[in-house]
């Protein structure tokens, strides 16, 4: 077997993960299954894109690229407000739709107003970019060797890097700070932790916050290894399910690890069953956690 | 042209049916019983498919074409999507309600992958063609074609509607609401939900199939596009729009949403120079996101709610 498919696995497996922390903070903390996740993937690629557009043009001139990236540092900066404006849109779409049903009772009706949104949200998309596909940067990049028979391109080993960061980050926060304990307080029992004083509104805002920004990384990433365009999103969706339920709802280490076993899965099944099928990969999966452990590899049995 | 009219009023009232089929079938699912499933489109696709497959005459370059009469087609499309529902339900029904929807959801993708990509089955991106069609003999008359089988379509509703009616109302469908609204309650009577809730969401699921297997045979071809999530995402608009619960309020929710979704397609035909017209047929289904959401914010019950007590004893 080629090694190849390991550095393909770990490249998808890392998007799949950041996106999957979103899901899995939003299912535990908010107590439903946001369908809408996987437009914040798309509307955070479509962001950093647009706003690299807004800085090329002010800054006019020709910007460099920071070697041996594809990319220069107005990508950096665009990434991080479309980081911000992401969170903000979930943050958004939480004040117009969900709190005011949340307020209403019933979780299965937020899984349906977030389908409903999702698909508002990705056909505007598709509305004001077209379907055509994007890219951030036209330039093909040399492949290095990193391993035998195992190659990435500088761009792949940087995204791997900055999950490697960001999961570290969010571990610790999840782990060390108030507001992460605050978090898995509200995942835990929402009334019993506004009882002790936690502030549930704030910790519903920063799970939006942080859930958006994370996809949106996740959308850059798929950008600039793959392609921008507006159903990126929506196919990643089942991946992200997957991995959150694999990983067990509720865990953040445990999402990174789903996505990793989706995305190392997609890359070994393409070889035997063909790419046309690679989709399907993460519903078998999904199936066969449903069959095993309900409860995913980190999960607590309600 | 008041014949054109007529002939265009049949065709749309037919359609717009078809769609109402599988808004019944929903309304078993979520109406009576709150099951949430987000891979409609799926289960129509399968129907679709495995009528087409049993009707169509044999084929060189695909599997099947069984050229059976079309009954044996709409029967065939009824099971197969029955009994897929069935294994979905017996996998995910024991667990969280969001459970049901992401595999449902998971099960729509992958039947759409599986249309697209087992080219030796299902034709792959061009579908399958010459699915026999209800009343061919007259298909050069287009008005009278369509008004036969707007009244075949009209027949199957009205019996489809006449048959769930008298289910609502039987011991079982109370039992289906007593499991929605107070499970603990229908427990303590002795009720096997879980059971009751697996032939529910396989009953919706086979209505779901023969809706897609009428589709398919009306229009004499199918493919993989059509069975996007946008069509699961109409049904639910139809349905929400209507008045989830109640079976009149299915239908009356199919006509005015595939109504209007059929005007604004118009529009966008008329207003948008052909080159922009992709692009802007995506406005339609982000009107239709925002209908629903706003329905389910301002008026949840929808146009015509459920009903409070069905029984004709009790006022």
């Amino acid at each position: 077997m080629n090694p190849q498919f390991l550095a393909d696995g770990l490249l998808m497996g890392a998007m799949i993960g950041l996106g999957a922390i979103g899901v899995t903070l939003t299912y535990s903390i908010l107590r439903f299954a946001n369908f809408a996740h996987g437009e914040f993937v798309t509307w955070g690629a479509y962001g950093t894109l647009a706003i690299i557009g807004l800085i090329g043009f002010a800054y006019g001139g020709d910007i460099s690229e920071i070697a041996p990236f594809s990319f220069g540092w107005p990508l950096i900066i665009a990434g991080l407000i479309a980081a911000l404006l992401t969170g903000l849109m979930a943050l958004a779409l939480d004040r117009l739709l969900f709190s005011r049903l949340r307020a209403k009772g019933t979780a299965i009706i937020m899984v349906m107003a977030s389908f409903g949104a999702s698909m508002a949200l990705r056909s505007l998309c598709e509305f004001f970019f077209t379907s055509q596909p994007r890219y951030f940067s036209r330039d093909i990049q040399m492949a290095i060797e990193i391993l035998p028979g195992m190659r990435m391109t500088p761009d792949q080993m940087f995204m791997i890097g900055l999950t490697a960061v960001l999961v570290t980050a969010m571990h610790l926060l999840m782990t060390r700070t108030t507001l992460g304990r605050s978090m898995r307080a509200v995942s835990e029992n929402p009334a019993l932790a506004g009882v002790v004083g936690i502030d549930v509104d704030s910790i519903v805002r920063a799970t939006w916050l942080i859930g958006g920004a994370l996809a949106a990384a996740a959308g850059v990433m798929s950008g600039i290894v793959v392609q921008i365009r507006p159903f990126m999103g929506f196919d990643l969706l089942l991946p992200l399910f997957a991995a959150a339920i694999l990983g067990g709802i509720g865990s953040v280490p445990g999402a990174v690890i789903g996505g990793l076993i989706v995305g190392l899965a997609e890359a070994l099944a393409v070889p035997l069953i063909g790419a046309n099928f690679r989709a399907a990969v993460a519903f078998a999966l999904l199936i066969a956690v449903l069959l095993i452990r309900p409860t995913g590899i980190f999960g607590v049995r309600e | 042209m008041s014949l054109d009219l007529l002939g265009y009023g049949a065709f749309f009232l037919a359609t717009a049916l078809s769609f109402g089929i599988i808004c019944l079938g929903l309304n078993i699912q979520w109406g009576q019983t709150g099951l949430f499933n987000v891979g409609v489109a799926g289960f129509v696709a399968i129907g679709a498919y495995t009528s087409a497959l049993l009707t169509t005459p044999e084929t060189a370059d695909r599997f099947g074409g069984f050229e059976l009469p079309m009954a044996i087609g709409w029967a065939g499309a009824a099971l197969v999507a029955g009994l897929v529902s069935l294994a979905i339900g017996a996998l995910t029904l024991r667990l969280r309600a969001d459970y049901l929807a992401i595999t449902t959801f998971g099960i729509a993708v992958t039947i759409q992958l599986l249309a697209l990509n087992l080219q030796s089955i299902t034709g792959g991106p061009f579908g399958i063609g010459f699915i026999p069609r209800p009343f061919a003999s007259v298909q050069e008359n287009a008005l009278l074609f369509n008004l036969l089988n707007l009244a075949l379509v009209l027949a199957v509703v009205i019996v489809l509607y006449l048959a769930l009616e008298r289910l609502l109302r039987s011991p079982w469908g109370r039992v289906l609401r007593a499991i929605r609204e107070d499970e603990t309650a229908a427990l303590s009577l002795g009720k096997n939900a879980r059971a009751y809730r697996l032939q529910a969401f396989a009953l919706g699921g086979a209505i779901m199939g023969l809706a897609g297997a009428i589709q398919g045979h009306y229009i004499g071809f199918i493919a993989p596009d059509n069975y996007l999530s946008a069509l699961t995402f109409q049904v639910w608009a139809m349905l929400i729009v209507g008045g989830a619960g109640n079976n009149r309020g299915a239908l009356l929710g199919a006509i005015l949403v595939w109504g209007l979704w059929s005007a604004s397609g118009a529009l966008i035909a008329a207003l948008f120079p052909p080159d922009q017209q992709a692009r802007a047929a995506a406005l339609q289904i982000a009107m239709i996101g925002i209908m629903l959401a706003v329905i389910l914010l301002l008026r949840p019950r929808g146009l015509i709610g459920e009903r409070r007590t069905v029984s004709r004893y009790v006022d």
